[in-house]
């Protein structure tokens, strides 16, 4: 039997991430990416969302055992036309990637373009 | 956020115009050395007196570990006056490892310590945006401005409605290209400065008035 060593990435459907609750998925990434995955979420999460995955993350951090998440969203989308500017009309949630802070880490982002690299070594 | 929480938000808007409600409460947000506590240190210097400051300065992050806030600091730009509520912030993270603090010369007892009340004083900056009217958002202008910290900050702004100035701080420095910054979040008023040297702070004081006055 052959055994392969590496990293485990998930590539969560948008159709998976909104049967949950906020507190669900906040819980559940924190909890995935402390066994060390990377996320891929096709929709990432809200704003407010995301600022509770910051906060819960503080929580979590442990000196030598976790030391926090790096999180990359693609900034948002915004609808300039006069109907969107009057109806505020709130943009959509872009492709997001988590994982542990000592294994991942960006290399380049812009407005289109998430690069980043994974490291099996902690 | 819904229509009936948009109507709300932006009924309370109409009302504390119409009212004229004091001392609109205005968070510093931003990466830890942005340089967010010498901004504030610059609006005191500048409206309440040389000898008040919000907080000490450092290169190593984190220095700011608990929000500080000062109330009813008045500034006067272009014949009028605003009152305004400024809370210093600590820098937002995703991540604190206490090595980076002893790669600084910190000792291991002294870096740990620093990043517990670290992650502390992020948690307190997230909790903050509960209670504000409004964010002044601080990027280094010599630093790339698609952190997911400043996409988190202007995604909740927006969501909640609520009005929000970018500064592009350290214009000083001769790699700083706050074009990059307002190429990147072009949908938001956005005023180069230098807190430190007090460059463009009269346009920074305009913008304050416009956005939050």
């Amino acid at each position: 039997m052959i055994y392969m060593q590496g990293i485990q990435l998930d590539l969560i459907s948008e159709a998976r991430i909104s049967q949950m609750a906020s507190m669900e998925k906040v819980r559940y990434i924190i909890d995935e990416v402390r066994k060390g995955k990377i996320l891929v979420l096709e929709k990432g999460l809200n704003p407010m969302e995301e600022a509770k995955l910051i906060e819960m993350t503080m929580s979590a951090i442990q000196p030598d055992v976790f030391s926090g998440i790096e999180m990359q969203s693609y900034p948002a989308n915004t609808d300039g036309s006069l109907l969107g500017k009057i109806f505020k009309k709130q943009s959509s949630k872009r492709l997001t990637v988590i994982g542990p802070a000592n294994q991942l880490k960006t290399l380049k982002k812009d407005r289109n373009l998430i690069s980043a690299l994974v490291s099996a070594s902690k | 956020m819904n229509m009936i929480k948009r109507f709300k938000v932006s009924f309370s808007k109409i009302f504390n115009k119409l009212f004229k409600k004091k001392g609109a409460c205005i968070g510093i947000y931003g990466p830890p050395n942005a340089g967010k506590t010498t901004l504030s240190n610059r609006i005191l210097k500048d409206w309440v007196g040389a000898e008040e400051t919000m907080g000490s300065v450092s290169h190593i992050a984190h220095e700011t570990r608990h929000a500080k806030r000062r109330n009813a600091i008045s500034i006067e730009t272009n014949g009028h006056t605003i009152s305004l509520d400024i809370v210093d912030t600590p820098g937002l993270a995703t991540k604190i490892d206490f090595h980076d603090f002893m790669e600084q010369g910190m000792s291991d007892s002294e870096s740990k310590k620093r990043s517990k009340e670290a992650t502390e004083g992020v948690i307190e900056a997230v909790k903050w945006l509960d209670d504000l009217d409004g964010v002044i958002l601080v990027m280094d202008s010599t630093e790339n401005p698609y952190t997911q910290v400043n996409v988190t900050v202007i995604g909740n702004m927006e969501a909640r409605n609520l009005p929000l100035l970018i500064v592009a701080n350290k214009v000083d420095l001769p790699e700083a290209d706050p074009a990059v910054i307002k190429e990147a979040f072009p949908q938001h008023p956005m005023v180069p400065v230098s807190a430190l040297e007090g460059v463009g702070m009269d346009s920074f004081y305009e913008a304050l008035a416009k956005q939050f006055g």
